[in-house]
């Protein structure tokens, strides 16, 4: 690997409070500009937490608290003069179920660049989503039929679609939740190729709970358990020689 | 296969079961059947006694314009003169004496107290009748109505039976039906008046409970936080629904009449007071719609920087918009068909033109309803049915359409 190490993302002492609860604690972890950061953890490991926290859509969830400090190209993005809507343009997310809008394909990839203002006219906004869905390898399937319902494809094309809508608003990181958990192995195989082709472009960080695929996609991993960061590092040496007991017991398949 | 159980009590476990399926599906017939029942009953005797309200009895008149020389001038009957001069012309009179000639002493007796207003409608379409005799259809009276539509007292079915000889009566659609308003004569009155004021009164009401009762279920499912505060007005909410609705009739005459002292009788302060009563049920509605609305489409919205403004109506508003339409129309429908409130604001006195304006006196159809029912003119009896049927025509209408918007404009994902 000669790939540059630039942090886009440094997070620092983070801990997570679902009312009394506390579902993250004191994770200090960088995302990098040219690397794709996986996290894995077994369920309820606080991984998806800790992602949501990155574009603040825990602030969604009631009684939902942060502490500790988020910096995106070093603005805390907790503080009081950070916009979430500015926040959430520069920091994309793919969610665990395909959500698109129940609007055409058109509409869904256009959303994001027309609340922007991202196109001033028709013609742009078409180079916009033509753009989007190329990046997202969905172009040469739905070109014919951009005024269909964006739910009447198919899962694994669906998810394509959502990736497309968060290209479409021309984001610096893409976050993305659990993206293939819903998928047979072909759509998966599909959107793990498109990562590849998408990193370098986007700063990337994955949560799935599918070794092999960390292994694939990823060249840092990231292991939660309990809330916490067990260890994190290159991909390649923590799958082949674990620092800590638990990353060990867990990549050995004896619990998770 | 258990071999634990033998086959023979198997089998008759699977017949007590299949028993069991059939018992209920009969009794849900049973019940499907005895609701259709009584719904066949209402409509069939709604549609026997109000069809005949649909038609009228006339009696064709001949009238010799030519020799009761009535003061008008055949060019002059057009605009705001003519009409002055055509009320000032006499054509009751004309019409009285014009029917004792034709049908003997007791003449103006067989017409209805509003038979003049065809004779002069009739001049004034066709200003050349004043030079000659003509024959006019002109309403009969309410017992010579009911006595050719084959109910009335022995004296009036031997009128009918001697202007039948002279082929002199005839049925028709009543037109006056859909024009006119209340009227002391049952020959002559109309449901128009009340339609027109139940529409002016239901456009106030959709005009404030739509937007507040949709902002109302947006704001409490959308923005405002879980505490002991929203319960509190969820509550009272869904208990406002239930309130009896006389009671919304002494908070419009309480709040509306007598604080801010609006106009009495008025289709806006009948809207106002409906509105009052429609509003919790919108709000629930639009809640529930609103809950329906997949969180997943938030999250995605707000995942690509959408504000809470747009996410809401971006996205939430027009999928939760079909439920909460149907919602509206139902509470409309409920709201149209509802007597009590408007009685203690007014709305049941007598009125004989339709409104024109908000703040005009009106009457509502069910009212107009409850006010025939109560009228001792047996004329009234089948106009009664008549407006009963308009009525329901209209909820139908307001219903089917729930149906068609919900329909169309729902979203399956």
């Amino acid at each position: 690997m000669t790939l540059p190490n630039r942090s886009k993302i440094e997070a620092k002492g983070v801990s997570v409070f679902y009312g009394d609860n506390q579902a993250i604690r004191d994770v200090s972890l960088n995302i990098d500009q040219d690397r794709v950061t996986a996290f894995i953890g077994p369920s309820g490991c606080g991984k998806s937490t800790f992602l949501r926290t990155l574009n603040r859509m825990n602030d969604t969830i009631a009684g939902a608290r942060v502490e500790g400090e988020i910096r995106l190209d070093g603005d805390d993005i907790y503080a009081s003069g950070m916009d979430v809507v500015e926040l959430r343009a520069r920091v994309g997310m793919v969610f665990q179920k395909p959500n698109p809008f129940p609007k055409s394909i058109y509409e869904n990839v256009a959303y994001g660049a027309r609340i922007h203002g991202l196109a001033r006219s028709r013609e742009a906004l078409d180079a916009v989503v033509e753009q989007a869905l190329t990046r997202a390898g969905l172009w040469n399937e739905v070109k014919d039929r951009l005024k269909d319902s964006g739910t009447a494809l198919s899962g694994g094309q669906q998810q394509r679609l959502c990736i497309a809508r968060a290209i479409a608003v021309d984001p610096e990181v893409i976050l993305m939740d659990e993206p293939c958990s819903a998928l047979d192995p072909i759509a998966t195989a599909r959107i793990e190729e498109l990562i590849h082709e998408l990193r370098g472009r986007y700063a990337i960080a994955i949560v799935t709970h599918n070794m092999q695929q960390a292994a694939r996609v990823s060249q840092v991993t990231a292991f939660f358990h309990m809330g916490q960061l067990v260890e994190h590092g290159d991909t390649a040496q923590l799958f082949t020689s674990p620092r800590e007991e638990r990353t060990k017991d867990y990549i050995t398949g004896r619990y998770g | 296969m258990n071999s634990a159980v033998p086959a023979d009590e198997r089998r008759r476990r699977l017949r007590q079961r299949h028993a069991a399926e059939r018992r209920f599906r009969l009794a849900g017939a049973a019940a499907v059947l005895i609701s259709a029942g009584f719904l066949l009953f209402l409509l069939a005797t709604m549609v026997s006694g109000g069809l005949r309200g649909f038609t009228r009895t006339q009696i064709a008149l001949p009238v010799d314009f030519a020799a009761a020389g009535l003061p008008l001038d055949p060019g002059q009957l057009e605009g705001r003169e003519g009409a002055a001069s055509l009320a000032g012309a006499g054509f009751e009179g004309l019409t009285d004496h014009a029917a004792i000639a034709a049908f003997g002493p007791h003449g103006a007796r067989l017409l209805s107290d509003a038979a003049w207003i065809s004779v002069r409608n009739a001049v004034r379409r066709d200003p050349s009748l004043l030079a000659r005799r003509a024959v006019i259809q002109v309403p009969a009276a309410s017992g010579i109505d009911i006595a050719f539509k084959g109910r009335g007292t022995p004296e009036a079915e031997a009128e009918v039976a001697s202007l039948a000889r002279r082929s002199a009566i005839s049925s028709h659609f009543n037109a006056a039906l859909f024009s006119a308003a209340d009227s002391t004569d049952a020959a002559a009155v109309g449901v128009w008046g009340a339609l027109k004021g139940s529409l002016l009164t239901m456009a106030v009401t959709l005009g404030l409970a739509f937007p507040v009762g949709v902002l109302a279920a947006l704001y409490l499912e959308e923005y405002a936080p879980r505490n002991r505060w929203t319960d509190l007005i969820e509550v009272s909410i869904n208990n406002l629904a239930a309130v009896p609705s006389i009671i919304f009739g002494l908070l419009g005459l309480a709040l509306f009449l007598n604080t801010l002292g609006l106009p009495r009788s008025a289709p806006l302060v009948g809207g106002l007071t409906l509105a009052l009563m429609t509003m919790p049920v919108i709000v629930i509605a639009g809640r529930n719609a609103i809950k329906g609305v997949p969180p997943s489409i938030r999250d995605a919205a707000l995942a690509v920087g959408a504000s809470p403004v747009q996410v809401v109506f971006h996205h939430v508003l027009p999928l939760a918009l079909p439920g909460i339409l149907t919602g509206t129309i139902i509470g409309m429908a409920r709201a149209l068909g509802e007597t009590a409130p408007l009685l203690m604001i007014g709305m049941r006195a007598f009125v004989a033109a339709p409104p024109d304006r908000l703040t005009d006196p009106a009457t509502a159809l069910p009212v107009q309803i409850f006010l025939w029912s109560d009228e001792v003119n047996r004329g009234f009896v089948e106009k009664t049915s008549a407006a009963i049927l308009v009525l329901l025509f209209v909820l139908l209408a307001m219903n089917g359409l729930a149906v068609y918007l919900r329909n169309r404009l729902e979203t399956r994902w």
